[in-house]
């Protein structure tokens, strides 16, 4: 399979939702190309497994190289492995829930799928290169259409939302920035992912190049204490901005956390992993606890997304194979069960207009799609099993549990404690909005309609599927995980 | 005789457009509107000429150089002319003096020329006054408005003021080595305290011209006061070339004494990226918005000149290219908007894209190319200018102008914040948008977009050293 054609897809459909008319145009031409993005990954998930089937060892298939600034090492260079592949999947499901729960706007359409086309494009990019000037690239080119998206379609103080996400943004991709630098004056002059897992990067630059990567790609996925610009982003956003940005946008940091700062330079990892624990043990505690003061649903999702987002970069800290899986294991779910949330937040917000838990009740009764919805995605977060987050994050628990050491232990088990912290502020939340008597002026609401239906179903059919039947997707990440970990079992 | 006419060719085309210019101001008054499309017509073929016969040899002793670097420096140069006399077309029709402007603004475009080309300091001083002098005329072109006057003394003051300087470093480098020759001048330098003291001098002049902190005081009165054309050229064509001669001197002739000036390189670009960004922050008038950030560009300039190396060169000459895409996009637009309404606040371009789409797209991608975000050509050209310079291995710099990169975000989206989602009960109404400025800006947007994306461009500035 050729895997520029999920770059060149989103790209024509961008192209193509220019060129349209009106707005109806618009919609129907994004929800073909989301389509056939959502096909186009499934397409790719079953060639890839094809593909091992047959026995196919290299680390990377559906490899492409084609020139692009030779003279400064760069090169257009593609390639997937299990997780890639899974992160794809994720993008892409929520790219068509996104589309979908959108069809209501009607300010500036056009420009509204645009921009979300393109974001899409910008994360596709990321997680298929090998080439880290150009995942870097593809890395920034979401910066704008988040910024256009919450500070044209947002609410409440959007341009301070949209202001704070684009700096806080662009400051973690300085970082990264600089680091990349690092990494290529001393790695041979060379972008190239592979080459440079190959070399043994001096030490001392892993241990100035590591933080600056970690952290760097940490601001994007909510690293403690570069948290800040989520609960403002995320609740200020759009509905399908919020979606993106939590269900795809924060992945991507996860993902470079672990391809790149700790793919490259095992060293550097395994000497700032007691700090990279201490951070998200933090970010899941204080996460957990801050979203149980949270009034407003998007502000619990968000502040719950920090808290969650700790388990993807605890599960890197620990550095084993299990752990790994349940980090990647965790972004998958996660995304998906964070846009499934937000998306109905929209709904409910567009029939009630209003997000506080204190103003809603009794929604089930009129609303019983949305409010079964909400029920499902809460249980999912506060980690039943049967569902995706159980599995997610009993995998990082389960690898974090097979160090002996008395740290790492505690750090588990206070990791564990947030869950009971969630289920609190889940169930409040939940019970509060949808049971009870039904409050003054909600007689009229009407149900979901066919579009909302189609991506709630759409979502809730990947968190069923890694709930019930999580080997797929564990079969698809733990090779990939085993790579990353053999390079730092190696001793010194 | 016929090498001469080749290898100065860039210099007689212009020379021969300035006199044509002449002889037809002479000659006959045409209106204003046939007059700019003659000018224009002259300059797009004054462009395509600037590609062909290109051959690399020095004429007068050394006096003067060409090599296929300088000619499509002098090309870029060209490029950026001929977009200034599609992109003010809504202020040329209304002046006054329309032919008179542009030779003054070629007079000074041929003094540029020959400063890249300069092979001796002599050279180089007289080229330099020449680049100079008209511009202060043509700062001076509104000629009804006070601040433009201003501008036009303040400008000859600096200048006069640096050529005193320059002259003087000059001196003392003759004095010190016994040649003014740029060939001979590597073999005479040592690094003794006298020829330091020369060369900071000189640096000085070039400060000036480059409006690096702490010399570039004159610069955002200069420009704010001036007509937007006149800033525009100022800051982009003039820029340009100073700073290509700028890099070919530091490289060739004083090599040297490369541990001299990478170091006062190295902390005048610090200065000039952060005093540029910070005061940029402040400013409510877009000329004197985008006069501070042209500072602050200047300052990621000199971190790709202080690399010392191919790869410096070649990521400069890259960056002016894209900046002279981005930059007159972005006073395009503020042209446009200011001719027709005389509004010149960020202020006023509230809810801009409610009457204005299509200005406004072109200035965002503009503000984002000059914030180096992709996908457009800035993001390449930034990018290559720090890698460049971490080549030497001083990270604190790089990182520092990776926060800077920061901060000139955060004004830059000011203004895109002000275009796309504030509201205003009476935005701007819509502009009647010339088709020639339509379609320089159309031009410039295409640039921001492909010269990034197309990475032969880059390989072929790489191919010509």
């Amino acid at each position: 399979m050729n895997l520029s054609l999920l770059i060149l897809l989103p790209l024509l459909t961008a192209i193509a939702i220019l060129l349209m008319r009106n707005a109806t145009q618009v919609k129907w031409v994004s929800l073909a190309g989301a389509t056939a993005q959502f096909v186009l990954a499934f397409v790719l998930l079953f060639a890839f497994r094809n593909e091992r089937a047959t026995g196919n060892p290299s680390q990377m298939l559906f490899e492409l190289q084609y020139n692009w600034f030779p003279s400064w090492g760069i090169s257009f260079h593609l390639g997937v492995d299990g997780i890639s592949v899974a992160m794809i999947l994720l993008t892409a499901f929520v790219v068509i829930a996104g589309v979908l729960v959108s069809w209501n706007v009607t300010k500036m359409t056009k420009e509204f799928y645009f921009l979300l086309i393109l974001l899409s494009l910008g994360a596709y990019g990321f997680f298929i290169s090998l080439d880290l000037f150009i995942l870097f690239f593809f890395l920034e080119i979401a910066v704008i259409p988040k910024y256009l998206l919450i500070g044209i379609w947002g609410s409440g103080k959007k341009e301070y939302s949209a202001n704070k996400l684009a700096l806080m943004l662009m400051g973690g991709s300085a970082l990264v920035l600089v680091g990349l630098l690092g990494i290529y004056f001393s790695g041979g002059h060379s972008f190239d992912l592979l080459k440079l897992s190959q070399l043994n990067i001096p030490v001392q630059t892993q241990m100035i190049c590591f933080p600056l990567l970690f952290v760097g790609f940490g601001v994007f996925t909510a690293l403690f204490p570069f948290h800040t610009w989520v609960p403002d982003g995320h609740s200020s956003a759009p509905t399908a901005g919020s979606m993106f940005l939590a269900g795809i946008s924060m992945k991507l940091g996860g993902y470079g956390c672990l391809r790149v700062a700790t793919y490259i330079m095992p060293e550097g990892a395994r000497e700032y992993a007691t700090i990279i624990i201490v951070l998200s043990v933090i970010a899941i505690l204080y996460g957990a606890f801050a979203t149980m003061m949270q009034k407003d649903l998007k502000y619990i999702n968000a502040y719950s997304s920090v808290s969650h987002c700790g388990f993807v970069l605890l599960g890197i800290g620990m550095l084993t194979k299990t752990s790994m899986t349940g980090a990647v294991m965790q972004m998958v779910s996660h995304g998906l069960m964070t846009a499934l949330f937000f998306a109905v937040i929209g709904m409910i917000y567009e029939r009630t207009h209003t997000r506080q838990v204190s103003e809603m009740g009794g929604l089930l009764k009129r609303m019983p799609f949305i409010g079964t919805v909400l029920f499902i995605v809460g249980l999912c977060s506060l980690g039943l099993p049967g569902l995706s987050g159980f599995v997610a994050e009993m995998t990082v628990f389960m690898g974090s549990w097979e160090h002996p050491d008395t740290f790492r232990r505690v750090a588990t088990v206070l990791a564990c404690l947030s869950i009971v912290v969630t289920a609190v502020y889940i169930l409040r939340a939940v019970a509060k909005t949808a049971m009870g008597p039904l409050k003054e002026g909600f007689q009229n609401l009407s149900d979901a309609g066919w579009n909302e239906k189609l991506a709630a179903l759409i979502l809730i059919a990947g968190i069923i599927a890694i709930g019930v039947a999580p080997f797929w997707l564990n079969d698809l990440v733990s090779p990939g995980a085993e790579i990353i970990m053999k390079k730092i079992a190696i001793p010194k | 005789m016929n090498e001469f006419l080749i290898l100065m060719k860039h210099e007689l085309v212009i020379t021969f457009i300035i006199f044509l210019l002449l002889f037809i101001k002479i000659g006959k008054d045409l209106k204003n509107e046939v007059m700019l499309l003659v000018i224009q017509v002259l300059l797009l073929l004054n462009l395509i000429a600037g590609f062909f016969f290109n051959q690399e040899d020095v004429l007068f002793d050394g006096m003067y150089q060409t090599t296929a670097m300088i000619a499509l420096q002098k090309n870029i140069l060209n490029l950026g002319v001929y977009l200034i006399s599609l992109l003010f077309t809504g202020w040329f029709k209304k002046t006054e003096h329309l032919p008179e402007f542009f030779m003054l603004l070629l007079s000074a475009q041929l003094g540029m020329f020959f400063l890249i080309s300069s092979g001796n300091l002599l050279m180089f001083f007289l080229s330099l006054e020449l680049a100079t002098i008209p511009v202060a005329a043509m700062a001076n072109f509104d000629l009804e408005k006070k601040r433009s006057s201003e501008a036009a003394m303040k400008m000859i003051l600096t200048s006069a003021f640096s050529s005193g300087i320059l002259l003087f470093g000059i001196s003392l480098i003759y004095g010190a080595t016994g040649t003014i020759s740029f060939a001979e001048l590597p073999y005479h330098l040592d690094g003794s305290p006298l020829q330091v003291l020369a060369f900071v001098f000189l640096f000085t002049a070039f400060a000036f011209k480059l409006s690096i902190v702490p010399f570039h005081l004159w610069t955002a009165d200069v420009y704010e006061g001036s007509p937007i054309a006149v800033t525009s050229f100022l800051s982009v064509i003039s820029k340009g070339a100073v700073a290509f001669i700028f890099m070919s001197a530091l490289y060739k002739v004083f090599q040297p004494m490369n541990v001299v000036w990478y170091n006062m390189v190295m902390i005048l670009s610090i200065a000039t990226m952060i005093i540029g960004n910070l005061f940029a922050l402040r400013q409510q008038n877009i000329k004197r918005f985008l006069a501070f950030s042209s500072i602050a560009q200047v300052g990621f300039i000199l971190v790709g000149i202080s690399s010392n190396s191919i790869e410096g060169t070649s990521s400069v000459v890259y960056f002016i290219l894209i900046y002279v895409f981005s930059n007159l996009a972005a006073f395009g637009v503020a042209a446009a908007i200011s001719s027709q309404t005389g509004k010149e606040t960020i202020d006023d371009y509230k809810g801009l894209y409610q009457t204005n789409p299509f200005l406004c797209w072109v200035l965002a991608l503009a503000l984002f190319s000059l914030a180096g975000i992709p996908p457009t050509a800035g993001f390449f050209g930034k990018l290559f200018l720090l890698t460049a310079g971490a080549a030497k291995g001083s990270y604190i710099f790089i990182g520092i102008a990776a926060l800077n990169m920061i901060i000139s975000l955060f004004y830059y989206l000011r203004v895109v914040r002000a275009m796309f989602m504030e509201k205003n009960e009476y935005p701007i109404e819509k502009i009647n948008v010339h088709f020639s400025e339509k379609f320089a800006l159309v031009i410039c947007g295409a640039g921001i977009v492909m010269v990034g994306l197309l990475s032969w461009i880059y390989d072929y500035i790489v191919g010509l050293l």
